[in-house]
């Protein structure tokens, strides 16, 4: 990765880092169109894949909550591969069906799958050609979301990505701007744009914002403010366009919000006694919050098996704001320089991995016999009937967890699993 | 190519999966992508499994598809082998896998592995789930059976039950119930399979006399095998209601050369009364769309019509291979059959058909809730709401009476829809107040959603006096009825709706 003020942070965060290999027990980045869909208002997510794609979809958004969600799937039969249809043909009817059904799409993504990538169906070519057809009216844009290219929470970056080259370029002459980069919930969202208002940045961004036609405008004035550590494509593509990263802690916590608010504040020259002044009702709020949380789970040892990237932000946040004892943070990816900020405040010992070997590390997980264990669906219920108590992480990918108002959400979160052993007495 | 929101099945792997993860001493080795790994949430989430399915997925990735994903493969399987030492392994492509022709089955066979391996030819892009578990449980008996264990022929009957898999509906009770009655009559049971079986007992299936078909969706394919091979006749009525489980009692009976009546007179049997009762008056025709696998949607349709006395309105299946059975009871029952994969078609036709009660999977149910119309589940695809911790089956007598209460439950109570009707005007039994049991369900009329339809006439057509008739009938029938006057009226090319085109049109509906 290269660009602008993403340089590598040198010796902070060497801690040995277990890499492994083996079956990955993860979600793929198709996974991400469960919350970008309802993020992003205006966009329709079509998956060109198979149907384990749709029953991949329909199995992790749950039940079907929604009507008609804004997302389907184009399933490519035997007749698409065995060359008695056209692909590319097939692709622009079910295309124009859906549009002629749903009028109301402004922006379509065509979102590529491993079947998708293997047989080499050019999405970027389809979305170019559909993009003509249906100019004026509908935005087409592609990107992929397939398991041999993405896991779970990548499919956002990629999402976002594709969605940099459609922002408008800033004005020269104007003043700097902040982009808020990663999708948050509208109530986190309009917390953080409050309390940025009231810092004085008034000029500020949201990349996805609710509406793709709404797009920010980006520029080499823009200062970039990551609210997700899995954004490295799309932070590579904004630094492409003259942006500026700020490297920050990510907002969980008391700690983490001030330290990531304080790295927009410092880029704008705000003066620390209206910093503080300003965040100090938040920041107290949140540490109230964490003292009631903090009682239970003091002391508590937790291991993440890797799932969304979030899991070195979230075990410095328990680590450093809750008590707890971070055993083993597995990370599908660990980007390292992303991460500068975060990784040294990890305790010493603690067993950073990348990727892996879901049987070994289960192995170390009953080992280990830490306190609450953080893992996906397929492994909770196995887990805890082995008597291991664990938390969902996809929990923490859907739930708002982000800033000083959810700061004691978020650690009730890991608290209720102990809690809940506590007072089951079955 | 084909645009779908929501399916009713999925791949054919995971219906190998449903197949594997039911048996004890399986491993399934499966050359995936990454992500694939997915369908583990469905056995331990859904169904609340408290064990991993036992499935080694290659999840291989980009980066290894310009080297050797076969190698992965044969490290995989060995892993596999080493870890779990299974009796026999399962080894198969998803459908990435499938267009990276790696041949599964062929790689496991030059590593000469010491455990029988069945390989899984299951095209991902031609076929669906329930074919996958079909398929997957043929190949397993026709591979692991011992073709010189042969039929006992004992004095004693010796049956093997087949086709109940992990995440089928209500599979686990249905079997309880099944050998409940085999017991009864003297039979013994030689095995039950998927559920339950390893591959050891797969070996002996051949000692049985005959075989009993539960779940012709995942069994028959290998009934009929083993039909050729080891001549064990089938039982292939369905237990599911009263009459097909006394049919069942006589057809198991006549095979095994016993006496039906013990089983056939089984006291617990109390939905004959419940239906017969004076509060189930009713129940007498009340208009009832059905959907889910052939044969639970066949089963039901029986139900309904000669136990609750309701009327069919509606009856489909979204698996293909078994639409012959559904055509023939449709047509039984003087219905179009509704054979899709489709749910916005069913969604249509259910609406179209204005049914006072919807039996469906958990993609019917979802309609029914936004229709407003009382509705309760009888097939896959589940639901976590689907596994009660409660026996709950669907088969034998215990089986009628859970239908029973099921499907009565969601409809407003008998003498209760009469109060209904006497005091509609009275706040506590207002439109608004529902049935007083459904608190949770009970519609909320500012909530709901219109129903989905073209007027048949535009609303203006209704004189004011009309519309305020239509307003005093019960909500739950007020759609049907808007419906009716609406066709009626267009039939007799009226161009108004006032109150005597209203009850000209109920004169002419009149049941």
């Amino acid at each position: 990765m290269s660009g602008v003020g993403i340089l590598e942070a040198p010796g902070a965060d060497c801690a040995p880092v277990l890499r492994e290999r083996g079956q990955r027990e993860v979600f793929c980045g198709l996974t991400g169109i469960v919350w970008l869909h309802r993020k992003v208002q205006d966009a329709f997510f079509l998956v060109v894949g198979s149907r384990t794609c749709a029953h991949l979809l329909q199995s992790a958004a749950g039940v079907m909550i929604f009507a008609e969600p804004r997302f389907a799937t184009a399933i490519i039969e035997e007749r698409d591969l065995a060359g008695m249809a056209d692909c590319h043909e097939e692709l622009d009817r079910v295309v124009d069906r859906l549009l002629a059904r749903r009028p109301e799409i402004r922006t379509l993504f065509l979102v590529g799958s491993c079947p998708s990538e293997v047989i080499k169906l050019d999405l970027s070519k389809a979305a170019e050609r559909l993009g003509t057809k249906h100019a004026g009216r509908t935005r087409i844009l592609n990107y992929s979301g397939s398991g041999i290219e993405t896991t779970f929470t990548e499919g956002e970056d990629a999402c976002l990505a594709s969605l940099v080259p459609e922002m408008p370029v800033a004005a020269s002459g104007e003043g700097p701007s902040l982009l808020l980069v990663g999708s948050l919930p509208d109530i986190v969202e309009d917390q953080f744009l409050r309390l940025f208002a009231e810092l004085g940045i008034e000029n500020i961004g949201c990349l996805p914002a609710r509406a793709v036609a709404d797009l920010p405008a980006v520029g080499t004035n823009t200062r970039i403010l990551l609210a997700q550590p899995f954004l490295g494509e799309t932070l590579s593509a904004l630094t492409g366009r003259g942006a500026v990263h700020l490297p920050a802690p990510f907002p969980f916590g008391a700690e983490g919000t001030t330290g990531w608010l304080k790295a927009a504040a410092d880029a704008f020259g705000l003066d620390d006694m209206q910093f503080n002044r300003v965040i100090a009702p938040g920041r107290e709020r949140a540490k109230r919050a964490l003292e009631r949380q903090r009682e239970r789970l003091d002391g508590k040892r937790i291991s993440f098996l890797p799932d969304s990237q979030l899991e070195i932000p979230l075990a410095r946040f328990l680590a450093t704001e809750c008590g707890m004892v971070p055993v083993e943070v597995g990370t599908p990816y660990l980007h390292r320089s992303i991460l500068a900020d975060e990784l040294p405040q990890l305790p010493r010992g603690t067993r950073i991995s990348e990727g892996q070997d879901v049987d070994k590390q289960l192995d170390r997980v009953r080992a280990d016999q830490p306190d609450l264990t953080v893992c996906g669906l397929g492994l909770a219920n196995p887990l805890e009937a082995e008597g291991l108590s664990t938390k969902w992480a996809i929990e923490l990918v859907f739930s708002p967890i982000h800033g000083f108002d959810q700061a004691g959400d978020l650690a009730e979160l890991f608290a209720r699993p102990l809690r809940r052993r506590d007072v089951l007495q079955v | 190519m084909q645009l779908s929101v929501w399916t009713y099945e999925g791949p054919p792997h995971v219906g190998a999966m449903r197949v594997a993860t039911a048996m004890e001493g399986m491993h399934y080795v499966l050359h995936a992508p990454q992500g694939d790994t997915y369908a583990d949430l469905l056995f331990t989430m859904i169904e609340r499994r408290g064990k991993r399915p036992p499935v080694t997925y290659t999840t291989f990735q980009a980066r290894d598809l310009g080297k050797d994903t076969a190698q992965l493969f044969q490290d995989a399987a060995r892993h596999a082998l080493e870890r779990f030492e299974p009796q026999a392994l399962l080894v198969g492509a998803s459908c990435t896998a499938e267009l990276i022709q790696d041949d599964p089955a062929g790689l496991a066979e030059a590593m000469r592995l010491p455990v029988p391996v069945v390989p899984l030819e299951l095209p991902s892009y031609q076929r669906k789930e329930c074919w996958g578990a079909s398929e997957t449980f043929y190949q397993i008996v026709r591979t692991l059976a011992d073709r010189d264990i042969t039929p006992r022929g004992d004095s004693v009957a010796l049956a093997n039950i087949l086709g109940p898999t992990a995440l089928g509906f209500r599979h686990r009770d249905d079997v309880r119930e099944v050998r409940a009655i085999l017991e009864t009559l003297g039979i013994e049971v030689n095995l039950v399979a998927p559920l339950g079986a390893s591959p050891a007992d797969i070996a002996r299936i051949g000692a049985a006399d005959f075989n009993v078909v539960l779940y012709p969706e995942t069994g028959d394919e290998a009934a009929r095998w083993l039909e050729r091979t080891f001549h064990q006749p089938a039982i292939r009525t369905v237990p599911i209601g009263i009459g097909a489980t006394e049919e069942f009692i006589r057809g198991v009976a006549a095979l095994a050369g016993v006496d039906p009546e013990p089983a056939l007179a089984d006291d617990q049997s109390r939905m004959p009364w419940w239906s017969r009762s004076v509060d189930s008056t009713y129940l007498t025709g009340k208009r009832v769309f059905i959907f889910g696998d052939a044969t639970h949607a066949v089963a039901a349709a029986r139900i309904a019509h000669e136990e609750l006395g309701f009327e069919v309105c509606g009856l489909g299946c979204y698996n293909r291979e078994f639409a012959r059975d559904v055509r023939a009871a449709a047509q039984q029952y003087g219905v179009d059959p509704l054979i899709t994969d489709d749910h916005l078609e069913v969604e249509e036709a259910i609406a179209a058909a204005q049914p006072e009660l919807v039996l469906g999977t958990q993609m019917e149910r979802h309609i029914a809730k936004r229709l407003g119309l009382p509705c309760a589940v009888i097939s896959s695809p589940v639901h976590v709401q689907d596994f009660p911790a409660r026996h709950s089956p669907q088969m034998g007598f215990e089986g009628a009476n859970v239908i029973f209460d099921t499907w009565v439950h969601p409809l407003v109570m008998g003498l209760e829809e009469h109060l209904l009707t006497m005091f509609r005007d009275d706040f506590e039994f207002s439109d608004d107040a529902g049935a007083s049991h459904l608190h949770a369900h009970a519609p909320k009329r500012t909530l709901a959603q219109p129903i989905a339809l073209e007027p048949v006439m535009g609303g203006s057509l209704w004189t004011d006096e009309a519309e305020a008739e239509l307003k005093k009938i019960p909500f739950f029938v007020r759609g049907k009825a808007r419906r009716n006057t609406e066709l009626f009226a267009a039939n007799e090319g009226r161009a108004q709706i006032d109150l005597e085109t209203l009850y000209d049109a109920k004169a002419h509906y009149a049941r």
